[in-house]
This record gives C-alpha cells, structure tokens and sequence, in this order.
C-alpha cells in the first residue's frame, strides 16, 4: 500500500524544531510543548505523534505501530523504519502496556523503548482540579500536569516503571499538536 | 548570515543528526549515564571538540545563537574557528555575551554568570568515564556503574588525602548525578562543580572520540565527591582579577615578561569585559 499523505514540509528544519521541542519536553517533565505539525496526517495519529516519529524514527528504530493501516503506509514511506510486534525502540501502540516493553539492562539502559502515547488532552499545572504531580530531574520543584485519556491504572504501571530505574521506558504524550514527555526518572503522584 | 549551501544545514546530515538526538533524549532521561553513538569524522581533529560539536549540530536551529568558549575566553582559535564553522553551515548568530546565547558550547569552564531556563549548556569531553584511570577495562566500568560500585573512587580520594593531606584533585572532579551515576564533569576546574548543581540550564556532554554523550537535566543534583571530614572545596587563585578587580571569579595565571612578573586575570572574558565596562560607565 501506497500513502497519500505528506511528511513534513520542511524535512530539515521541521525535524530541528520538532526534536528541540521534544528535548524540551523530556529535559523539562511535565511542560507542555508544541510540536511542528505536519501540513497533513494520515488517519489514526494526531499531528503530534507524527510529528514526533518523522523527528525521530528511521531506518535504524524499529517501531511497533497500531494506528491502521493508512499509518502504517504513511511510517514506512517517510521513515523507513522496519514496524515490527516485538523489540520496538519507538511504540505507538494504544494496547502496549508499559512493563512488557523492552526497558533496557541494568548495563544499556539506554536501550530501553520510547511509548508514544496518544491521549485527549494536555494542560499544565490547573491548581484546583484533579492532576498529576511530577517531580524528579528537569522540575524545580514540583510540576502539575493535567492528563486527560490516560490508560487506565497508568500512574500505579509508572511507578514500577519508576522503580527499576535506569532500567525503564520514556513515554512522550501527545494531544493535537501538544506534547509533554514523561522521562523514567520522574515520579508521578496522583494529587 | 547566510549559510554555505553545499553543506546540509548544520553539517550532518539527517539520519546521523537523528541518531544523535535519540541518544541526547536517553541521556536526559537517564541523567548522568553515558549513552554510546556512532560518533562521526568532523573536520577537525579528536580533542578540538568533535564530540561538542556534533552534540551541538543535532541541537541548533537558526533561530540561535552560539557562544563557543575555549577555557573560559571566546578568542582562542578553537572558540573562534567553531563559530565561524557554525556560521557557515547553519547561517546562525554568534555571540561573545553568555546573556545572549541560546546554545553554549565549552571547552572546560562554565561560565561565571548564572545560566537561564533559555539556554543549553555544550560541553566538549575528552574522556567520559569518571573510573578509567582506576579500571581500564569497559566491560567492567559498565558494570560498576550498572551496579552503582564506586567504591573504587572513594579509596582515590581517600588515598589523595593519606599522601597529601586532602583531595588533590583540582579538576575534572568526579560527581554523583542524581545520586545515581558517577560522571565525569569533564575537565572543568573543581570550582565550576557547584554551578552545575540544579542549574536551571540544560547540559549536554558530547565526546567525539569516545562515541559517548551524557546530560545533566535542569534542576538535577549534582554533587562532588566528599567525605563528611574532608567536605568538597572549591579552590581558586587568592587573588583580585588584575583587569577588573573580581575576587568571586575563577583566575587564570598570566605570565608577563621573562623576570618572573605575572598577573591575575578573569577566564570568562566575557565575564571581565562586562565588569570592565561597567567599572568605566561609573566613573
């Protein structure tokens, strides 16, 4: 199958922006960032998610992807990355569960899978409603985060996530155009 | 400033700049762990920062601007030829002033003035494992730091201070990250460690020869090896800067003629040049 749909408009530039605002979002947990979007995307992933693989994915991640068939076409035209079930470094897969990914050895944590994790909304630090409350490296002091669509029982997966640090995965959430990135170093409590 | 239109924008080209940027987001999410790449050949030899500036072409865009800094002063020809390098394949601004910069790439200090959220801080590394003098082998430093076991270093410093009377380390002064990973600051004098302690700056290490990168977070511990009766202290010359008369700034030791005349002036040029010229604005 054939994709339809374009990569970025600019494929230099736009992927400079895209992985500073990535960088800025994995430096910084919990900020949310705008992402460069696409001029288009296919069906099944938001700009965002998009944006991020065409910033970061290519011949040498092997990413496992469930968005249809329409993103698949789309990922391995403007990636080139193989899209396979299991060893994924970059996972877009609403199914995936945080534990059973690849986290990496205590020696090469750093092979540990990125999860692009798609939900409804992103909003930073509302005091009176319900959110979460990340602290860890990249946060002064704490930082509020407002989640809207996360999987269930996530906070509770994160901190066994948390707990077998530097062994881990890093998740980078994306709504719309929006990104902020959860690091395996950050702890979560939900305030 | 317009760039050299034979070169991709910034040097690398694409899959090499990606494959560096999946290897900074790994270091910052595990800070101070070194994370290996496949290091390219740059036009410039090992040890003029090869690592820095490939860290630094996969971050800079062309709304920054770069201060290249080469022991603290920004004329030296290795700040200056890396400017006039990021100048021809990015087209991107340059500057003197660490308040105007966005990315800072540095040979061995960091700056006096405290760094912003706005700024990323490039750091050029020689040698990125803290334990290579003590294990020579990197199959057993990778386990020692899988396993946390830097006992090794703590018996380094305790034997400095048996032979001398306290840690005669002056630079390069290992810290713990996090109170994770034991890194190797590069070799920054020890009176730079503290700056690096939650500052609000991100910091990137690249080391070109080594294939390794490393980061430090914003606002992430670092803290110098101590003992609780041999706490960590910063050392600098007991002297004023001869040009601008500072006595809180690191000094570099000038010889003047061949009769043993000597000065002390400011590293950070920048630093010097700003109080120089606001000494003079007030009188």
């Amino acid at each position: 199958m054939q994709t339809r749909f374009a990569g970025f408009a600019d494929p230099v530039l736009d992927a400079q922006a895209g992985f500073r605002a990535v960088l800025e979002a994995m430096s910084r947990p919990g900020r949310v960032q705008q992402m460069v979007a696409p001029p288009e995307v296919p069906p099944g992933l938001s700009p965002a998610a998009a944006s991020v693989l065409l910033t970061l994915a290519d011949a040498a991640t092997p990413l496992r992807l469930a968005a249809g068939a329409e993103a698949e076409a789309w990922a391995r035209f403007h990636c080139g990355c193989p899209l396979v079930a299991d060893g994924a470094a970059f996972v877009l897969d609403p199914a995936a569960s945080l534990l059973a990914l690849d986290a990496g050895t205590e020696e090469e944590p750093e092979r540990g899978a990125t999860l692009i994790l798609e939900v409804a909304s992103l909003q930073e630090g509302p005091r009176d409603e319900r959110c979460w409350r990340l602290t860890g490296p990249g946060i002064k002091d704490a930082q509020r985060l407002q989640v809207g669509g996360a999987p269930a029982g996530f906070v509770a997966d994160w901190a066994r996530n948390r707990a077998r640090f530097p062994r881990g995965v890093d998740v980078i959430l994306c709504a719309g155009t929006r990104i902020a990135a959860l690091p395996r170093s950050v702890s979560i409590e939900d305030a | 400033m317009t760039r050299d239109p034979g070169y991709n924008f910034a040097y690398l080209d694409e899959s090499t700049k990606r494959m560096i940027r999946r290897a900074i987001l790994k270091g910052v999410a595990i800070p101070g762990h070194q994370v290996p790449f496949g290091a390219r050949e740059m036009p410039l030899p090992y040890g003029w920062g090869t690592g820095g500036i490939q860290v630094t072409a996969a971050v800079i865009g062309p709304a920054d601007v770069l201060k290249v800094i080469d022991q603290g002063a920004d004329d030296t020809t290795n700040a200056v030829s890396i400017r006039a390098f990021f100048r021809r394949v990015a087209g991107v601004a340059t500057t003197e002033r660490t308040a105007e910069a966005t990315v800072i790439q540095t040979r061995h200090r960091i700056p006096e003035r405290a760094l912003t959220e706005n700024q990323i801080l490039v750091y050029q590394v020689p040698m990125p494992e803290p334990l290579f003098r003590l294990e020579a082998r990197i199959a057993e430093t990778k386990r020692m730091h899988a396993l946390a076991d830097y006992g090794l270093m703590h018996v380094k410093l305790y034997e400095d201070i048996a032979r001398h009377g306290h840690i005669a380390t002056s630079y390069n002064y290992p810290v713990m990250v996090n109170g994770r990973y034991l890194m190797s600051p590069s070799p920054i004098p020890a009176f730079d460690n503290p700056k690096m302690d939650r500052m609000p700056a991100l910091q990137l290490f690249g080391a070109g020869r080594e294939k390794r990168i490393y980061a430090v977070p914003p606002y992430t511990s670092v803290r110098s090896l101590d003992f609780e009766d041999h706490p960590f202290r910063p050392i600098r010359a007991p002297h004023a800067c001869t040009l601008c008369g500072a006595r809180d700034s690191y000094l570099d030791e000038v010889l003047t003629d061949d009769r043993g005349g000597r000065i002390f002036v400011c590293s950070d040029t920048d630093h010097c040049a700003e109080r120089q010229a606001s000494r003079e604005a007030a009188e």
